[in-house]
């Protein structure tokens, strides 16, 4: 059997190098190209529309009204000067830093802290918890009754109670992400670090947390990128401009300003400037987080 | 017993307040506030039954068709996002050697995105007379295919739709590529060897062995779709008409006008047929925990 199926192979290798060698190698060139063409066609079709704000912040309000491709006559810088300072995006941009870094910190902390004690003891009642903190990734919140508990808080409208809020959200998926590589590490550890005396808290701070390095950058990224571009929140319980992150603050600005696209353009730009430069340099981090629990069941 | 000292259950406390405080607790008085008249206009709250089901569920009143918008979106998005995703991601895996990582970076690109930065360059590439899709199609000739986008009442859902698939592709391309890294090479080289085709190996092997992250990726754009708020809220504001307004937009509407009572049923509707979805969800990205 095994002889026969080698022999079949060889035979058609053969008959393939006889007849069509240069045929095959042509079919192989042009299917190739097409391939690279396809891949490049939608390489464009994601970047162009980027591309476009960037172009168009540069350029003059005339210019910019087509929102075109071409680059701008004379580049205009002082279009971001403008919308910092019309669009007031120095205390947007406060605010939008202050939220998505101290909910980041806040709700990595506390998730990885219940999801190691969740994943070490394996009672059915932690097994429960477990999973109604997970449940959270996919059922929706009520906004309309969450009013009513941020007024019961005193939360509403203020800058702590939107911090809370962002790190509450944060919860189920760093709780999962956690979960799952805490499982990787040893036991044994926590034993050792016991029988020398250590506390709870000092084994999980001085023992565990350094070992979570790789997850707990992974979910201070997506954390801090989903806290950044998050619109729904802010829109539903403040309403002090003060306040406003930056995603509140451009969509107020569009509102004002939709008949100067330069000056909208330059506005998206800062926005997206810092989500682009986070997605470069921490790109490995964020597609593996991603795949987390997706891939490999 | 020792079990409960080394790890005890105040860490877990924090989390779970904030979590049980601020998401479980609203969902559930929203199941009571969903049978009440809350609304802005007086303080008092009375129990009114099933009367806002019965407004939602009225033929006569638009809820309907805001349901019905997102199941339509939903599904269009999950076959859209799925369909080219994997397109890209055997392209990429398969297909190209060189740059692919590069393609794949810029694929991606769009996912991290604000959605509210990428509508609002989409409500201009999406302009009739002003926008750069228009253009193109009228500078190669195509002018007829131009369309009143997001103004043409056929063609609002469709181009939000669009905007969406846009920005949602990288996101379910990078998992299946990863679905596809994980398939072992030496079935694709025995198959090569028996003489398949790239076509017949895509079907009897790639797609088999993806199944399991084909429904991962398809819950998650379930997930996604039935909550969508953010592209339609900027692109549209529900309109024209009430041609794209869904579930998460209009409990918006909703709230704004002060009708919290209608906003309540609407979002506890969505809370309990989500739960049942959930359940699937946490068995499926439950799985490799379970060992």
């Amino acid at each position: 059997m095994a002889m026969e199926t080698l022999d079949s192979h060889v035979t058609t290798q053969e008959q393939a190098n006889r007849t069509g060698a240069f045929g095959a190698r042509l079919m192989r060139t042009v299917r190739g190209l097409f391939n690279n063409t396809l891949a490049v066609i939608a390489s464009l079709i994601m970047v162009i529309p980027v591309y476009l704000v960037f172009v168009n912040a540069l350029k003059t309000r005339i210019e910019a009204s087509s929102m075109g491709v071409e680059f701008p006559t004379e580049l205009q810088w002082q279009n971001f000067y403008t919308v910092i300072e019309k669009g007031k995006l120095l205390s947007a941009f406060g605010n939008s830093v202050l939220y998505a870094v101290t909910a980041t910190l806040i709700g990595v902390t506390l998730s990885a802290m219940a999801a190691y004690v969740l994943a070490r003891n394996r009672t059915r009642f932690n097994r429960a918890m477990y999973l109604l903190l997970i449940m959270g990734i996919a059922v929706p919140t009520n906004f309309v009754t969450l009013t009513k508990v941020m007024q019961l808080t005193q939360l509403i409208n203020t800058q702590f109670g939107m911090i809370v809020l962002y790190s509450a959200s944060v919860i189920p998926l760093n709780v999962f992400l956690f979960y799952a590589f805490i499982q990787t590490i040893p036991r044994e550890l926590d034993e050792a670090a016991i029988l020398d005396g250590c506390s709870p808290l000092r084994l999980f701070f001085s023992v565990i947390y350094p070992l979570l390095t790789p997850v707990l950058v992974t979910a201070s990224v997506l954390n801090l990128l989903g806290i950044w571009n998050e619109f729904l929140l802010p829109l539903y319980y403040l309403n002090k401009t003060a306040h406003w992150p930056m995603t509140l603050a451009i969509y107020n600005f569009f509102g004002q300003f939709q008949s100067d696209w330069s000056l909208v353009s330059a506005d998206i730009v800062l926005t997206i400037l810092p989500v682009i430069v986070v997605y470069l340099l921490a790109q490995r981090f964020i597609l593996s987080g991603l795949t987390t629990g997706a891939v490999k069941g | 017993m020792i079990r409960n000292k080394v790890y005890p259950f105040y860490f877990v406390g924090g989390a779970l307040l904030l979590y049980v405080l601020f998401f479980v607790l609203p969902s559930v008085m929203g199941l009571y506030y969903a049978f009440t008249d809350w609304n802005s206009y007086s303080p008092e709250v009375n129990f009114i039954g099933l009367d806002n089901f019965a407004l939602i569920f009225s033929s006569s009143q638009g809820y309907l068709r805001y349901i019905s918008n997102t199941i339509l979106f939903t599904f269009a998005t999950i076959v859209t996002k799925t369909v080219i995703a994997l397109g890209l991601a055997v392209l990429l895996t398969r297909g190209v050697r060189r740059l692919a990582h590069v393609h794949r970076m810029l694929i991606y690109l769009p996912a991290v995105l604000p959605m509210l930065a990428v509508s609002l360059i989409f409500k201009s590439i999406l302009n009739p007379a002003t926008g750069l899709l228009n253009e193109s199609l009228r500078n190669v000739g195509l002018g007829f295919m131009a369309q009143k986008w997001l103004v043409d009442i056929n063609w609002a859902m469709p181009s939000v739709i669009g905007v969406d698939t846009w920005k949602g592709i990288g996101y379910i391309m990078v998992i299946l590529i990863a679905g596809i890294e994980a398939i072992p090479r030496e079935y694709y080289e025995a198959a090569e060897i028996d003489g398949a085709s790239g076509w017949q190996a895509f079907w009897r092997i790639t797609i088999p062995l993806l199944m399991p992250v084909l429904a991962v990726v398809t819950v998650l754009n379930l997930l996604y779709g039935l909550k969508v708020f953010d592209v339609v809220f900027v692109l549209t504001k529900g309109g024209p008409g009430h041609a794209t307004d869904t579930v998460y937009t209009i409990i918006f509407d909703e709230f704004s006008k002060g009708r919290y009572g209608v906003a309540t049923a609407l979002s506890s509707l969505l809370f309990v047929a989500m739960i049942g979805l959930g359940y699937f969800v946490i068995r499926f990205m439950h799985r490799d925990t379970e060992a």
